[in-house]
């Protein structure tokens, strides 16, 4: 860092090289952040005016309408809940059964370990395709099955190998040999120290679970079929993106019925948006941090 | 220490049995605890034995008529003929082509734009700048598919759309970009880009965080300007990162994202928008040809394994990084 400091602004040069970096910087940073932005201001102002353009920075002509359509909408409620039962439950399974054999992988002096990361690490490049996975979920009989979110996901090798580089890395072998020579065993050493000197990556690793359950949309698309079943994505396709009416209106793309029109479907749809990533977009600045050691470990090995 | 685990419990027998101590409690003792490591594993691999490998037992479907009511590899033998028939199929190289044009566009923008982004967030140096630059670029990554295509919808809408209207000062304008052959592809990548690129930036990052400062110092005192530093030392110390994860892209060359895809088609783009991935959801779970559309997937499957190989080798070859 010192380095750099000291590197900053010698020359003519360097002072327009620093300059055209911040001006790139800003404008990525914009570009980014600016679509979020509008979508929260568009869903609190009058649809007419968002139409009109004359919403860019502040919300204007401040309504709660399509809040109100949202609130009173019965798939959406019934779609949150359901992804909230799969995001639970599914992330708990994920954790028992990666967190345990991420630690097994990572014991060196464990005989079998090359061969299991083979077996793994190959399903991340070859799969049976969708028509047998769908078949074999049929006779499983987890088509149309809640369970379905759950167990079919409950391994990702990719956070598997994280967790593996993390406790190959940054356990130290030591305290392994000082718990063995105290008489602990796996299960003692995993619960009684491993666990608790993981807890940062494994805060990453249920992050990283949580958000790929919170966005699941193709399980519901393919293998369920009763509507009550179907999580928030799902929902969120039919407002945001089929352009299902809600109760109280036409909303079709072309819908020219009764109730509101176009502008307010918009509106119904930025507050969607805004209510469906709310939970992230909170959580998110307080996790960063975390969601980036992830990578980092990750990236230790392969 | 590896050599003694492999041997059976026989030793730990002998051992038992009055032999001279050393490595004989030891084995026993190692083995005693190998049972441990194996109860933690067997969920793991009882899951991915079901769900990743039991399609692929599924596979041989491609080589079979599949029959209803003898099951999935009750069928009879009919071996290439649903290959055949794809390769002759009218819709081969559209689906080839369409695929081939996202994949490709997505891997090499979806590849150089995070390194980009990396080297230029290196160059920040307030430390809560960078953070918060960082923090910016990497909320998109969060955000699902479904409200990414749905906010595409609502941008892009003619006329009344934020991005539309934004166009229309330079004067592009009536165009529908969700809409039409010609931007179905732009939108897709962009939208690629934005959303993914500073997530995928942090493994650079790291990358760059690592090089040692010396070598800036020695830079300095031979008078190079930020521009060759940039050349001669962070973009080498990131050519490692980049070859694994180029080998990785390569693996996915025929990946078109089925959803974002999927999400995006209406009857307008399909002549561009149609892949592999949303054909055989379409032929297969739509209309049950389960023997066609396994046999289009394990080609699809096939290619992209192969691509991921050739380029393990090549790149084995050339830099010695290598997956493998």
């Amino acid at each position: 860092m010192s380095t750099l400091t000291r590197l900053r602004s010698r020359t003519p040069g360097d002072i327009a090289f620093t300059v055209l970096v911040s001006v790139s910087l800003v404008v990525i940073v914009f570009v980014t952040l600016y679509p979020i932005y509008f979508v929260m201001i568009a869903s609190v102002s009058a649809p007419a005016l968002v139409q009109a353009g004359d919403v860019s920075f502040i919300p204007k002509g401040i309504n709660w309408f399509g809040y109100e359509q949202i609130l009173n909408d019965s798939r959406i409620w019934n779609g949150y809940k359901n992804t909230l039962i799969y995001t639970v439950l599914g992330t708990a399974v994920n954790m028992l059964v990666t967190i345990p054999a991420a630690y097994a992988l990572s014991r060196r002096d464990f005989a079998a370990r090359r061969p299991l990361m083979l077996f793994f690490a190959f399903t991340m490049f070859f799969n049976g395709g969708l028509i047998p996975t769908y078949m074999l979920y049929k006779e499983i009989g987890l088509l149309n099955n809640m369970w379905v979110f759950i167990l079919p996901s409950a391994l990702n090798v990719y956070n598997l190998i994280i967790a593996r580089a993390f406790y190959e890395h940054s356990l130290p072998e030591e305290l392994y040999e000082a718990a063995t020579l105290d008489g602990a065993n796996h299960f003692q050493f995993f619960f009684k120290m491993a666990i608790p000197l993981s807890k940062a990556i494994l805060s990453v690793i249920m992050l990283y679970y949580i958000v790929q359950h919170w966005n699941d949309f193709f399980t519901g698309l393919i293998f369920i079929r009763d509507y009550d079943k179907q999580p928030l994505q799902i929902v969120l396709r039919d407002i945001l993106i089929s352009n299902t009416a809600f109760a109280g209106g036409a909303g079709g793309a072309g819908g020219t019925g009764g109730g509101y029109g176009q502008q307010f479907a918009d509106q119904i749809k930025y507050g969607v948006i805004v209510v469906s990533t709310l939970p992230v977009i909170i959580l998110y600045p307080f996790l960063q941090k975390y969601f980036e050691k992830g990578v980092m470990i990750g990236s230790v090995k392969g | 220490m590896a050599l003694t685990l492999d041997k059976p419990p026989k030793t730990a027998k002998v051992s038992k049995n009055g032999k001279p101590t050393g490595a004989g409690p030891r084995v026993k003792r190692h083995f005693s605890r190998q049972w441990q490591l194996w109860v933690m594993l067997i969920p793991a691999i009882g899951f991915t034995a079901l769900f990743a490998y039991g399609p692929m037992y599924g596979i041989q479907l491609a080589f079979r008529e599949f029959d209803f009511t003898k099951g999935l590899t009750g069928g009879e033998w009919v071996g290439l003929k649903y290959f055949v028939k794809f390769f002759e199929s009218p819709q081969f190289w559209t689906l080839m082509r369409n695929t081939a044009t996202i994949s490709l566009t997505t891997l090499v923008f979806g590849f150089v734009a995070p390194i980009f982004l990396a080297i230029l967030v290196n160059q920040v140096i307030s430390r809560r700048r960078k953070r918060f630059t960082q923090t910016a670029t990497y909320l998109p990554h969060f955000i699902s598919i479904v409200v990414i295509v749905g906010m595409l919808q609502v941008f892009l809408s003619p006329s009344t759309g934020l991005i539309t209207r934004f166009l229309g000062f330079f004067g592009i304008e009536g165009v529908n970009f969700l809409g039409s052959t010609s931007t179905f592809v732009p939108v897709y990548v962009i939208s690629e880009v934005w959303q993914h690129c500073g997530w995928n930036s942090i493994i650079y990052l790291a990358a760059l965080a690592g090089v040692n400062t010396q070598l800036y110092e020695a830079a300095r005192i031979d008078g190079a300007n930020r521009f060759q530093v940039i050349r001669h030392i962070d973009f080498p110390a990131l050519v490692p990162t980049m070859v694994v994860l180029l080998i990785l892209n390569m693996g996915g060359v025929l990946n078109a994202g089925f959803e974002k895809i999927f999400l995006m088609q209406n009857t307008l783009n399909l002549p561009v928008s149609e892949v592999i991935s949303t054909y055989v959801y379409k032929i297969g779970i739509i209309g049950s040809q389960f023997s066609y559309s396994t046999a289009i997937g394990l080609f699809n499957t096939a290619i992209n394994f192969a691509f991921l190989v050739i380029t393990n080798q090549i790149a084995k070859r050339v830099s010695n990084t290598s997956l493998w």
